[in-house]
């Protein structure tokens, strides 16, 4: 055999584009990395002394920002309720409108395409919009119908309430859910669904044994999903239910609630003195950080029990 | 819907009586012609297989018998196929029914994602449900009968996902069944499985036999000429020849039969 014709396997020379972009995406990674180092750990360091078990039990009384009195208890309260609110209306409609979107209209026709079309715009639409669509929609046309139809002598419904902030969220997170939802259906094997319809069952019954329980965890993504999206979002309750100040935590669907992520706002902007005010804010912002941890740390263990439930009978 | 096959009528002699009647069936995909004027009739618990290579239009004339055709759209029949004497096409037939009396066993096996038992009870529970042991013994019955009930016996209660694939196929016979179905439809049962899960259905074919009217449709010639009293011949959307299993592997009337079973073509 002659040199000329010799074949190796050592490398002739060194790969530098290989080794270049396994850097940048080496880097790239870190960049984010530390970015949510730098915010976690400047939050964490600052508010921790202010995350007391007194800060979180405590109603504040209106001048709430002196740090040995103050507490973010009705904050704590408005925030979790409101989001629970929303999730019994997001899930239940965004499912449904899901299996009608995959299970019942016409593939590909022009209606379809249309409502589809509608919901990922809906996804794109900013968040004050939203609030203030929950304004005029729910508060001065629904609610002032109610009001006006139960011969209320002063406004009940037609006012800024828990109910509306939460409805006017689940409109703002309805996307998700039904994005979620209709993936997690197109995943089901269209065996099943042929091996059920063979055994003479309705489309409905084929849905509701074979479709809706497989699909199970990809709609309690979209819940968690939209449960981690609206639990921070401060625009669209603005208008539509959130207080300033209320003495007592709110008892009915109709009252007023406060809310953590306003209240951090309200920490910012109106403090008449910004350097006391500072650490009330840092543990304001720790709360509100656990807090949305909670309620996703909830849901995903919820989850993974309905996927052990599922994997141990399927 | 009228009774598909009043119980008076029924004799012991396989075959005797007329349980399925196609005549000049053709169906369409949109534009394109899937089955054409297809004409055939199908005695009562015999074994009847169809053959012909890929894209002949086997599998879609399985579905007509059920009518799982009805999921697909832009799908045209015309003709008709008469199952007990009745038109399953006409406009007062209820496709729950039909599918109550037209079992159907695909391809691949497709167990519910639930407990062994949970899937043979599902179609008890779909029609009607009745007390707690007479399902259990309806589930017992129907796994004997598909000869899984040994193997599964002590883990009713275990996922039908953790079998084997041939003991799924059983599985999936076993709830097809169970509501006691007239006709069962099998889709290439075997063409998934290993050879010895594949004398396993065959055996149990011949074992169905005895109470079911089959129709199976396969793409391996020796096990048509094992398992079935009657084959039809398909190509292209057409039916080439139809006969005693005997007949068209040992002496097909059609040049084009002779040569696809002696493997010089499809």
């Amino acid at each position: 055999m002659s040199a000329t014709t010799r074949r190796h396997f050592r490398a002739e020379k060194f790969d530098f584009s290989s080794f270049f972009f396994t850097g940048l995406t080496g880097l790239a990674t870190l960049l984010i990395l530390a970015i949510l180092a730098v915010i976690l750990g400047n939050i964490l360091i600052n508010g921790w002394q202010g995350f007391t078990w007194h800060f979180v039990s405590t109603i504040p009384k209106k001048n709430f920002f002196d740090i040995n009195t103050t507490g973010v208890l009705p904050m704590i309260v408005g925030t979790t309720i409101r989001v629970f609110v929303m999730t019994i209306f997001v899930v239940p409609i965004g499912v449904i409108t899901a299996i009608y979107l995959t299970e019942y209209a016409p593939n590909n026709s022009l209606i379809t395409k249309f409502i589809r079309a509608a919901v990922n715009n809906l996804a794109g639409v900013p968040s004050i919009v939203f609030g203030l669509f929950g304004l005029g929609f729910f508060i001065n046309f629904i609610g002032k119908h109610m009001d006006a139809m139960l011969q209320n002598p002063s406004a009940v419904w037609g006012q800024p309430a828990l109910i509306w902030a939460a409805l006017t969220l689940a409109v703002m997170t309805m996307p998700v859910v039904i994005v979620a939802t209709e993936e997690s259906l197109k995943a089901i094997p269209p065996g099943l669904r042929e091996a059920s319809l063979a055994l003479g069952a309705t489309k409905l019954e084929t849905i509701l044994r074979v479709v809706l329980p497989q699909a199970l965890p990809g709609i309690m993504t979209g819940g968690i999903l939209a449960v981690s999206r609206a639990a921070g979002e401060v625009a669209p309750i603005l208008f539509t239910g959130v207080a300033y100040y209320m003495a007592s935590l709110p008892h009915r669907v109709t009252d007023q609630f406060m809310d953590l992520g306003y209240h951090v706002f309200v920490l910012s902007t109106q403090s008449p003195n910004i350097e006391q005010t500072r650490p009330i804010l840092y543990a304001t912002v720790v709360v509100l950080l656990l807090l949305t941890f909670a309620l996703n740390l909830v849901a995903i263990i919820i989850r993974a029990r309905v996927r052990k439930k599922l994997r141990a009978l399927g | 819907m009228p009774k598909l096959n009043p119980p008076e009528a029924k004799t012991n002699s396989p075959g005797s009586n007329t349980l399925i009647q196609i005549e000049s069936l053709s169906l369409h995909y949109g534009e394109s012609k899937a089955l054409k004027n297809i004409s055939l009739t199908l005695g009562e618990k015999v074994v009847t297989a169809f053959i012909g290579p890929s894209g002949c239009g086997k599998s879609t004339l399985l579905r007509c018998l059920n009518r799982m055709n009805d999921l697909i759209d832009n799908v045209r029949i015309e003709g008709s196929c008469k199952i007990g004497g009745h038109d399953i096409y006409s406009p007062d037939v209820d496709v729950i029914e039909l599918r109550k009396r037209v079992g159907m066993v695909f391809q691949k096996s497709n167990p519910f994602p639930k407990s062994i038992y949970e899937n043979v009870a599902y179609g008890l529970h779909l029609h009607g449900s009745k007390s707690k042991p007479e399902i259990a013994a309806v589930v017992e019955q129907s796994l004997r009968s598909a000869a899984l009930w040994d193997e599964v016996k002590d883990r009713l209660h275990a996922s039908a996902l953790g079998l084997s694939g041939g003991q799924q196929q059983r599985l999936c016979i076993a709830r097809a069944i169970a509501i006691k179905p007239e006709i069962i439809l099998m889709d290439e049962p075997a063409s998934a499985l290993d050879p010895l899960a594949t004398a396993r259905i065959e055996e149990l074919i011949l074992e169905l036999k005895k109470d079911f009217t089959i129709v199976i449709v396969t793409h391996n010639m020796q096990q048509a000429a094992r398992i079935s009293d009657q084959t039809a011949f398909f190509y292209i959307g057409e039916l080439i020849e139809f006969d005693s299993t005997a007949k068209i592997f040992t002496n097909p009337a059609k040049k084009q039969t002779e040569d696809y079973v002696t493997g010089r073509f499809g």
